[in-house]
């Protein structure tokens, strides 16, 4: 897969721009706590390249199916390739940015 | 306060008042649930690996639209739809179709080998939404979730996910949907991860054992709240077109009951068990050691049956077809007339080819396609080898009830070995209503066969044993002689016949000497009178002719002594004297 060569091993390219979905559920504490944590999060690490789309479930209930969704909150990296999905309320930056790709992985 | 108001109407509601239930579809298993799954409630079904779950899980939601038009919902977490649906068409489960008509939802949630990494706190909430969606889709009553636990491997958060699984069962609850869970079977518990602490109304276990390399499948019904079940485990078998649950006890004893006599096909026999043969429906065990003609008996009530235009069914664990209608032919049995007139079918295979329930569906399965007058199961003690006494006597049993609801008769022949005679056959006694026992007696050289009938319910059986012939034009039965040296068969039965007729010959020869003699007898007897005669006849001539004789030498001595008087002045009373003188001579 051409397009997936430069983001291989989370270094993706600096022009690319990253897509990113969070699915929630309504206006719950966990939604509200983690779109909070994305922003911020992508205000320091993508600045400028970054879009968020947010998914609420409860109005788009059958999205669930078609995405996959089981968690919520979920962060889907739709774009750059390949898909990677992280849940929670990203409280824990460190494993967002590890989950991500921004960081290399830290050794368990 | 609300709790204290309940309390004393507890027991007796409950006794009054049934559970709700949810009849499954599914053969057998609403029998021993007592009418279905708690309504409304979820129930766990759980085993080991490939014992049958998913499938259970699949044909009670299939039941529910096709039986009961209640629509299901069918979450998987580990096989996708398409697998699914290619696993039960053999069963005769159009999933697809089902799909289609909006009356089933599969959705597949895939995790296995999803990295999911957690970076705070979550919840379960688009597993809740995405259930709710397909449970409104379809207006589900029915709901299955398999294999839930497939969760621990892809969710590190453990707490956090037994919370969610709580929330779940309740949420399901509320929602007022039939649910099954199904949940591998761990270590000493019933599932791997303790789910069956959060669904508690119903449990089913199910078993898939091994034992002596046949496996059966087996369903206990664990925990029931609220409700009576069956206890025991039960025997199931996943067949052509599902789930079968074949609970024994539950088979009651109401079959109908027939004065009908079917001919055993040996006449002798036909009387011995008192008027013209087997009952109709009713059960027959032939028993014996090893070639006894077992096989033979089993034959020729084959033959007589097709002989009376119905049909039977020989199912043979140890001969081929082949070489039963070739070994019948010997003794003047002609079988395969019949299976060419499509009266008598055979089915032979080892019985360790599948396991004892498979068997025994498989059997009744054919029993319903061709029904049969009779059945011959030959021999049922070859079934001991992949199962143990008690699992062949409850399969029996089950196989005895199901043929006696049909009214079929059946016959099963069981191979006594010398060692150990009558051990599966004690199970099985009480079960059959007429018993024949086949034995050998060496003696003389010889080995030779006997029969007799231990027992017959409702007949007024002889009490006589008989020799058992296999001749070339079919079985016949002798008198057997009993005398001083015992019971005589074979070589020393003949041996007495010929000497009872030797005897008799002689006694006959005898006579007719006798008859000569007497007649000889006669004959001198009747030569001497006619002697006698004759000569009493020369003798009487003889005398006559003295008579007249005699009458003038009287007047001329009567003159001479007349005259001699007169010379010699005698007087008349000399002359008297000299009549009596005469009469004397006359005498002479």
């Amino acid at each position: 897969m051409e397009s997936a060569n430069a983001s291989r091993l989370g270094t993706p390219a600096e022009d690319e721009i990253w897509q990113l979905r969070l699915y929630v559920a309504g206006q719950s504490p966990k939604s509200l706590r983690a779109f909070s944590n994305l922003t911020s999060l992508c205000e320091e690490h993508l600045k400028g390249r970054y879009e968020i789309e947010v998914v609420d479930l409860v109005e788009h209930p059958s999205l669930a199916r078609s995405d996959d969704i089981l968690a919520i909150p979920t962060l889907v990296r739709r774009l750059p390739e390949p898909l990677r999905k992280i849940i929670g309320d990203l409280s824990n930056t460190e494993r967002v940015l590890v989950g991500l790709r921004l960081r290399g992985e830290s050794p368990r | 306060m609300a709790g204290k108001a309940d309390a004393p109407t507890f027991g007796s509601d409950i006794r009054r008042r049934e559970l709700p239930k949810t009849p499954t579809g599914i053969t057998g298993l609403d029998e021993v649930t007592g009418g279905g799954l708690p309504k409304g409630r979820p129930t766990l079904v759980c085993g080991p690996a490939g014992c049958g779950k998913t499938l259970l899980a699949m044909e009670f939601l299939v039941r529910g639209v096709t039986l009961f038009d209640e629509p299901g919902v069918f979450v998987s977490f580990e096989e996708s739809s398409e697998d699914l649906i290619a696993n039960v068409t053999s069963l005769g489960f159009d999933l697809a179709k089902l799909e289609a008509e909006g009356k089933l939802v599969i959705d597949h949630v895939n995790v296995e080998g999803a990295e999911i990494d957690e970076t705070g706190d979550w919840d379960l909430e688009g597993l809740f939404l995405r259930l709710g969606v397909a449970i409104d889709a379809v207006g589900a009553e029915r709901v299955v979730i398999d294999t839930i636990e497939t969760l621990f491997g892809a969710f590190t958060n453990t707490a956090v996910l037994r919370s969610e699984l709580r929330r779940l069962f309740g949420w399901l609850k509320d929602r007022g949907v039939t649910a099954v869970i199904t949940g591998e079977r761990g270590d000493g518990t019933l599932t791997r991860h303790g789910i069956e602490e959060y669904v508690s109304d119903c449990v089913i276990v199910l078993d898939h054992r091994v034992t002596e390399q046949t496996s059966t499948r087996r369903l206990r019904i664990l925990k029931y709240r609220g409700s009576l079940h069956g206890t025991n485990e039960y025997p199931f078998l996943i067949g052509e077109s599902g789930v079968s649950v074949m609970p024994i006890t539950s088979q009651a004893l109401h079959s109908r009951v027939s004065t009908e006599r079917l001919s055993t096909g040996v006449p002798r026999l036909d009387s011995m068990l008192g008027d013209g043969g087997y009952f109709k429906g009713s059960t027959v065990l032939v028993n014996g050691t090893a070639g006894t003609g077992k096989s033979t008996l089993a034959s020729k009530f084959c033959d007589a049956t097709c002989g009376a235009g119905a049909r039977a069914v020989y199912f043979s664990f140890e001969e081929s077809q082949a070489e039963i209608v070739r070994n019948m032919s010997s003794v003047g049995i002609d079988l395969q007339r019949w299976v060419d007139a499509d009266l008598l079918r055979f089915r032979c295979f080892r019985p360790s080819v599948l396991g004892l329930e498979a068997h025994l569906f498989a059997m009744q399965k054919f029993i319903g396609e061709f029904d049969p007058a009779v059945v011959v199961m030959d021999p049922i003690s070859d079934l001991l080898r992949i199962a143990t006494g008690d699992d062949v006597a409850a399969m029996l049993t089950r196989q005895v009830d199901f043929l006696k609801a049909k009214g079929v008769t059946a016959l099963f022949t069981s191979l006594n070995s010398v060692a150990d005679p009558a051990r599966a056959n004690q199970q099985m006694a009480s079960h059959v209503d007429t018993w024949l026992l086949v034995k050998t007696t060496e003696g003389n050289g010889e080995i030779n066969r006997l029969l007799y009938v231990l027992k017959s319910r409702g007949t007024a059986h002889s009490n006589q044993i008989r020799e058992f012939l296999l001749t070339n034009h079919g079985i016949e039965l002798a008198d057997v002689y009993v005398g001083p040296q015992g019971v005589l068969t074979g070589a020393a039965r003949q041996a007495q016949e010929a000497q009872e007729y030797a005897d008799g010959t002689a006694r006959l020869e005898d006579l007719e000497q006798r008859r000569v003699n007497l007649d000889r007898r006669r004959e001198s007897v009747e030569a001497q009178t006619a002697a006698l005669w004759r000569e009493f006849e020369d003798e009487a001539d003889a005398v006559g002719r003295l008579l007249s004789h005699g009458s003038t030498g009287a007047e001329d001595r009567a003159g001479q002594r007349a005259e001699q008087g007169r010379m010699r002045r005698a007087d008349t009373d000399a002359s008297e004297g000299l009549g009596g003188a005469r009469d004397g001579n006359g005498d002479g």
